[in-house]
């Protein structure tokens, strides 16, 4: 198929189109309602199928990009498509993650659910479009677009104070990003081509590459989030949707990581060995510093987003080691974390539809009413602090084995994160499940329905079939990965 | 010596124009307001025909030099005649609702065009000076057209005294140039300043420039901008908004690169400081606003500033940059204001910012259109305003000024008081019950299409605009 990629990243925004003429044929807003819903969990299902297709018909072997599509544009700009084994595996994950986000909010947004499914499915598209573009302003136009849909999904539908976060949201990514941009201008006319396959060949000149790694590195770093630009996050966590919150864990994050796969490292590789030190220590810190506000937090929600935060520290930390395990590590790391932290997210918006509250005192017994939720959130806690035999442990071992053949003292001290992690996350499971009932409004708690259960087999069996067979994964992102260490080794003359 | 009817072939467009509108006037003289109808139409006619005319028309210098049709010029009038003729139509219905419609607002309108056609073709110092003040006379009397509203008389006068001023400083400036160079000529001054760059030529210049720089409203001279847009007619601020905006940058992209493309290391600098002061004036002086149209003013200035900094980096790139982001500002900002002229409540127009709260309730396509076209000012991609963006960054890149692109970049982060206009009318729910009025067909139509092109048509325009452009500014001088 020559078109597939282009199929899979502008399907969505077809069924966005759909709904809004579904919109414009019905009488009222609430009429459009139903069909809005049914219209956008059938494109996210087919965007799935299609990039199922797509991941079947990928050679994981061949190193190159593939499904190529290229098309001149102007201001000297082009149309370019490809995937290989590193950005194939992120769009999986968003197609995956997509139709969960839609059942997920099949019942728990009321108000305005025909404008709610446009701006998830034009966000799909965007995201996707991020891991698919090979030039450098299709990548940017995607990559700042998902800011828009995202600002209006917490700003709508979020909690009482999401106009605040929202607003924080918004401001700290784009300033991130404006100087990525400018960095970009200055690639495209150096290496005169904006080609990101092309830019990778193109060895820039060691003394700029300081500069051009510091402006990817301000709109990654944001995005990612790393100490200390992370504040944005649990405002944004707290006060979006549940659906929102899975897309912006699962997902938007991950646009952060990629970006640094796909430019700091094969592009600058000088600048990348002399920031590692730099990267090192804001990663560790990260991952010590929020995983214990993470234990302070009285906010169920809050407590996940630090938990995100010190998450993205050892994705940073693999990224950056320059070695095969790291760079495995950190892409696995991040798919895992999609799966968890998405999982995690609903658990939450499980019971916030029930008690719509988040407070962690609010809550505690909740093994005595609600046991299928139990197991599903001790299934995820343990996920989250990586046990062996689920995804989160071979994410952690493989970072921190790449992080200590970088630098022995950042990995001990983010393995005491590893103990940390435990630690907030017990509490919470503690405070919420354990103990009998004293909160009086608990007694009528139900447990998860049918459909909120179907949520979560996907992420479960995810989760599992990563942690015992993550060759899944590695056998993707292998190849790829060890062309781009080798390069790199290469160019830092290692 | 090129012959008087040749002379005027090349000036056709502008002469098709002055004479037109004299035809007209004596129509309105003698019809009365009642003929209002009619001569907007025909005045909207005149100014088409008069964009065909110098679009198919030839090239060439006219009057001993002093008219200079060429593709920049012909580019600059088809963009400066087509938005002044967008402007009255979206006053032709104003008026008539507000009941001041008066038949010379088109013929002014067609006047003010006639002005900004020779600033756009002018090739010396007088033809400059004589433009500019055609166009200038009369934005006056338009600013001041509400004559009963005394905010809008207020505006008209600030207008006159610190236009006055200004043309004083121009004027000065040219005198120095002339005394110095010994010729009025663009081309002359350049040969000229070749050999002799001196100190009394460039103290002319920086006089020259602050003088234009005043036209475009651009800081430190930008001080009558938010009180003028508050105070007169929204459709006259939509005029002032777009073509005298182009016409201005035509000018003076024509007088300096035109008359001292040797001294560009001189000018670049003061353009350079003028885009610096104004980023910051328009990005800072915007967030505390509370009235739509000063919002829009101090957003004209920053987006002036951008605009000077394509001219700044001095390359025929930066000149193609300037005029693509004015064509695209343009056409944003006849959107902006076409949706404030749709909207209105219980027959009052909406004026404060927050009037707009809850809008997408009333009106979704217009929320819509309303916030594509706020995101593209703000320069979010893949809207207009960030294309526009990106090629001036991308010229005055390329010609070296990195630390000046990353100001403006930061600056334009700085500017997200368009974002408040969207949350007031996804986020909010509506301050009172009364719900806006039925929207003016011309100007909801005018809003959205505006709106439609910012997103998504600007992809497919980009690549029609790129070329033509780029050949406006190869062709620069070539007349």
């Amino acid at each position: 198929m020559p078109y597939i990629l282009s199929l899979v990243t502008f399907l969505p925004l077809l069924g966005a189109l759909a709904i809004f003429v579904a919109r414009l044929a019905s009488r009222s807003q609430d009429a459009a309602a139903p069909a809005a819903r049914w219209i956008a969990l059938g494109v996210t299902l087919a965007v799935l199928a299609v990039s199922v297709v797509l991941v079947a018909g990928f050679d994981p072997a061949n190193t190159g990009y593939q499904f190529v599509e290229f098309a001149p544009w102007f201001a000297g700009a082009s149309y370019h498509l490809g995937v290989d084994g590193v950005s194939i595996l992120f769009v999986l994950l968003t197609a995956f993650l997509m139709p969960i986000c839609i059942l997920a909010s099949w019942k728990s947004i009321e108000t305005r659910v025909v404008e709610y499914m446009i701006a998830f499915l034009v966000l799909e598209t965007l995201v996707i479009g991020v891991f698919t573009s090979l030039d450098l302003f299709l990548f940017y136009i995607f990559f700042e677009g998902t800011l828009v849909p995202m600002f209006l999904i917490i700003g709508i539908w979020g909690g009482q104070n999401r106009i605040y976060a929202a607003y924080k949201f918004f401001l700290y990514t784009l300033l991130g990003s404006v100087l990525m941009l400018l960095a970009m201008l200055w690639m495209a006319h150096t290496a005169g081509t904006t080609s990101i396959p092309e830019l990778k060949r193109f060895a820039f000149d060691p003394a700029v590459q300081p500069i051009l790694w510091l402006a990817f590195f301000a709109s990654f770093a944001v995005k990612m989030p790393m100490w200390p630009v992370h504040t944005w996050l649990p405002d944004a966590h707290v006060q979006a949707p549940t659906a929102g919150s899975v897309i912006l864990a699962g997902i938007l994050l991950k646009l952060g990581g990629y970006g640094f796969i796909l430019f700091n490292v094969p592009m600058f590789p000088m600048a990348s060995e002399m920031f590692r030190p730099l990267v090192f220590t804001l990663s560790v810190i990260a991952i010590v510093y929020t995983s214990l506000v993470a234990w302070r937090q009285t906010d169920i929600k809050k407590l996940i987003a630090y938990s995100s935060v010190a998450h993205m520290g050892f994705v940073t930390l693999g990224i950056f080691s320059g070695n095969d395990q790291g760079m495995q590590g950190a892409v696995f790391q991040m798919i895992s974390h999609g799966l968890i932290s998405g999982a995690l997210f609903l658990c939450v918006g499980v019971v916030y539809d029930r008690m719509h509250t988040r407070e962690i005192a609010f809550y505690g017994g909740l093994t005595n009413r609600m046991p299928w939720f139990a197991a599903i959130f001790l299934m995820f806690t343990m996920a989250n602090v990586g046990l062996p035999g689920t995804s989160g442990f071979i994410g952690e071992v493989l970072t921190m084995t790449g992080a200590y053949r970088a630098s022995t003292w950042a990995a001990l001290i983010a393995a005491s994160g590893v103990i940390f992690s435990a630690v907030y996350a017990l509490t919470l499971y503690r405070a919420v499940m354990f103990g009998e009932i004293t909160n009086p409004k608990l007694q009528t708690i139900t447990d998860i329905d049918k459909r909120e259960l179907l949520l979560f087999v996907p992420l479960i069996v995810g989760t599992l079939w990563l942690g015992v067979y993550p060759g899944a994964v590695l056998d993707y992102t292998g190849p790829a990965v060890e062309a781009l260490t080798n390069a790199y080794r290469v160019a830092i003359g290692g | 010596m090129i012959d008087l009817s040749s002379a005027l072939h090349l000036a056709a467009s502008e002469a098709t124009l002055a004479v037109g509108a004299l035809v007209l006037l004596m129509v309105g003289a003698f019809a009365g307001d009642k003929s209002t109808r009619l001569v907007s139409l025909l005045s909207v006619l005149l100014l088409i025909a008069g964009a065909v005319i110098a679009i198919t028309g030839p090239w060439g210098q006219a009057f001993n030099g002093a008219y200079v049709a060429d593709p920049l010029a012909i580019y600059g009038k088809s963009v400066i005649y087509l938005s002044a003729a967008v402007a009255i139509i979206l006053g032709d219905g104003w008026m008539r609702r507000t009941r001041i419609a008066k038949t010379e607002y088109p013929i002014l309108i067609v006047l003010a065009a006639v002005g900004m056609g020779m600033m756009a073709s002018s090739g010396d110092l007088i033809s400059m000076y004589v433009g500019i003040e055609l166009h200038s006379l009369a934005l006056y009397v338009l600013a001041a057209f509400h004559r009963d509203d005394a905010k809008a008389s207020e505006a008209g006068l600030k207008y006159f005294v610190l236009g006055a001023l200004s043309s004083g400083l121009l004027l000065y400036g040219a005198s120095l140039i002339y005394g110095f160079a010994g010729s009025m000529r663009f081309q002359d001054i350049a040969a000229f300043a070749v050999d002799n760059p001196g100190p009394g030529l460039i103290f002319g210049l920086v006089f020259l420039i602050c003088g234009l720089a005043f036209k475009v409203s651009a800081a430190p001279f930008h001080m009558w901008t938010p009180d003028v847009y508050e105070g007169a007619p929204t459709p006259v601020v939509a005029l002032f908004a777009t073509a005298p905006k182009m016409a201005a940058m035509v000018l003076i992209a024509r007088a300096l690169e035109g008359g001292f493309g040797e001294a560009h290391a001189q000018w670049s600098q003061v353009l350079v400081a003028i885009s610096l002061v104004s980023f910051a004036v328009g990005a800072f002086g915007g967030l505390a606003q509370k009235d739509i149209q000063r919002l829009l003013a101090y957003s004209s200035i920053a987006n002036i500033g951008y605009a000077l900094l394509g001219l700044a980096a001095g390359t025929s790139a930066g000149l193609q940059a300037m005029l693509i982001f004015m064509t695209l500002y343009v056409i944003d900002q006849i959107g902006f204001f076409a949706i404030l002229l749709s909207l209105s409540r219980s027959g009052r127009p909406i004026r404060r910012i927050q009037d707009l709260a809850g809008l997408k309730k009333d009106r979704p396509l217009t929320a819509v259109a309303l916030t594509v076209l706020s995101l593209s000012v703000l320069g979010m991609p893949p809207m207009s305003g960030f294309w526009a963006k990106y090629y001036v960054f991308g010229a005055a890149a390329n010609a070296g000024l990195w630390i000046v692109a990353a100001i403006g970049l930061v600056a334009s982060v700085v500017a997200f008081y368009y974002l408040r206009i969207i949350k007031l009318m996804w986020f909010d729910a509506p301050a009172d019950e009364i719900a806006t009025d039925k929207a003016p067909a011309e100007a909801q139509w005018i809003g959205w299409a505006a709106a439609a092109f910012s997103f998504p048509l600007v992809l497919g325009a980009l690549a029609w605009l790129e070329p033509v452009t780029k050949a406006a500014a190869a062709g620069f001088g070539n007349g």
